[in-house]
């Protein structure tokens, strides 16, 4: 018999629960040709895209390069391919992770 | 009843007896959606909220899905937390009731049985709340509006005990006991206080300390351990609840026996097992039959869940024969609770079991059904039986 009650809660928040070996298709961003949109850190149901503002981050102009640019957080990412799908420039690209397969 | 009993000061009906029980247990958080005939529970309780009567938030949302979802996070928060439905509204928060018991959330919430649709029907019948037995909530079947009251105030005593948490549902007759004026006793606030401590919930969210509620769990992760400990508890909420019903007699001077009542037991031959309302016609039934001398009693069901299984197979002992009215259906089987008494009575006890379907949609049951009724558990007809339909069974 238990004295006190086993209630479903985990120690640690879902942060600490990493998603990245579901992945089989792993997204790279192509930064010389990405424009900054955002799109894919919008489309993300993940929320795996960070924002970032570094100035080291390759870009296609001036322009771009002043921007903030979005940077993936393969931890979380779980390679469903939706921000390759979305991106207006296509510069996602979508690539067998080699590791990941068993 | 003991003779101690209160003074009635104030006549209700039995939704409004449980909006003023969910007033002095200190629900901190209402939130619902209205349904009739349960409407004037949450009508009372938004006009007391409205009145500054009550220190509570009143959530109004679009649905009775989004009513316990809301209730849920508010109990997950660390506030007592309260809403009622009935009939298809609490069939709309069937996820939802899994979730609170699952979450081991303390929540109390009304519901006034109603049947189902189709065709539509507003009266009342039991298969709403049967179709949830295996949710792990509670489930308290009250006879009167005084019963209807107090059981919020010990359904939160009894919900919130450490080695209990899970959540339970209070239930009232459509119209019967919903919109039928009863006097009742209404107790003191600083009484109820003495006798329902504020909740501590030990669990609670806090966002300086985040922790993962509900999250994931993979087979070999604690997914059976956690329904193990549900059942576990819904064992030892047996022990909490004849002992919380203990303390409120102490307290209040009204006993209701734990999980079941008996009713001119004590030599009975003979007995039915029923619950609500349709036990009190059934009382009036044994007064009768016993002044023509027939050795016959009644049980009345309080709780249905935990089932009080050890309570049925003490009071069947002397029996020769015993009745079960269920006043639901499942298709294809027999009455919830007939099922419920045979296998508590299994391999414990031979004596005949009757099954008896009737008040379906709210029909009445009348005396000389329940006449019938005793005839069949006299006569020892095993099986089931379908009472009160135009065909003149």
């Amino acid at each position: 018999m238990v004295e006190l009650i086993l209630a479903p809660i985990a120690e640690k928040s879902s942060k600490f629960n990493h998603t990245d070996s579901w992945r089989i298709l792993k997204p790279e961003i192509e930064y010389d040709k990405c424009i900054r949109c955002m799109i894919c850190w919008k489309f993300c149901p993940d929320n795996a895209f960070e924002i970032s503002t570094g100035s080291s981050i390759p870009s296609p102009n001036e322009r771009t390069a002043k921007l903030e640019a979005p940077v993936i957080n393969y931890d979380y990412c779980k390679g469903c391919g939706i921000c390759a799908n979305e991106c207006p420039e296509k510069c996602i690209e979508m690539t067998v992770e080699s590791k990941k397969v068993i | 009843m003991q003779s101690a009993q209160r003074k009635y000061n104030a006549i209700l009906t039995g939704n409004d007896a449980v909006a003023v029980g969910a007033k002095l247990a200190r629900v901190g958080f209402i939130s619902a959606y209205p349904i009739t005939p349960q409407t004037t529970i949450v009508e009372k309780l938004a006009e007391m909220v409205a009145n500054r009567e009550i220190q509570a938030r009143y959530v109004e949302v679009e649905s009775e899905h989004s009513a316990l979802a809301a209730t849920f996070a508010s109990e997950l928060a660390g506030i007592r937390s309260y809403t009622a439905t009935s009939s298809h509204g609490l069939l709309y928060m069937h996820e939802m009731l899994h979730w609170t018991a699952g979450m081991r959330l303390p929540v109390v919430m009304s519901v006034v049985n109603r049947a189902l649709g189709p065709p539509w029907n507003i009266w009342t019948e039991q298969t709403d709340t049967m179709n949830q037995k295996d949710t792990g909530w509670m489930q308290v079947y009250c006879e009167s509006n005084q019963e209807a009251l107090d059981t919020i105030l010990m359904g939160y005593r009894i919900a919130e005990s450490e080695k209990v948490m899970l959540p339970l549902m209070s239930m009232e007759d459509a119209f019967v006991l919903s919109h039928t004026s009863e006097p009742v006793s209404i107790p003191d606030q600083e009484e109820v206080d003495g006798f329902l401590p504020p909740l501590d919930l030990k669990f609670r969210i806090d966002t300086n300390n985040p922790m993962g509620y509900g999250s994931y769990s993979t087979p070999d992760g604690p997914f059976m351990e956690l329904k193990k400990d549900m059942i576990e508890s819904m064992k030892n909420s047996k022990n909490t609840i004849r002992e919380v019903t203990r303390n409120f007699a102490e307290a209040f001077g009204r006993d209701y026996s734990g999980l079941i009542e008996e009713y001119a037991m004590d030599d009975a031959d003979y007995a039915l097992i029923a619950s609500g309302t349709l036990a009190s016609t059934g009382k009036y039934v044994v007064g009768k039959m016993r002044e023509a001398g027939r050795k016959v009693g009644l049980i009345r069901l309080r709780f249905f869940r935990p089932f009080p299984d050890e309570e049925i197979v003490k009071a069947t002992k002397n029996l020769k024969g015993v009745g079960v009215l269920d006043r639901s259906v499942s298709y294809g089987s027999s009455g919830s609770i007939a099922n419920e008494v045979k296998s508590s009575l299994y391999e414990k006890s031979s004596i005949p079991v009757t099954g008896f379907v009737a008040g379906l949609g709210g029909r009445d049951v009348r005396i000389e059904e329940f006449e019938k009724m005793f005839d069949y558990i006299e006569k020892g007809k095993t099986g089931n039986y379908f009472i009160g339909d135009r065909e003149g069974n």
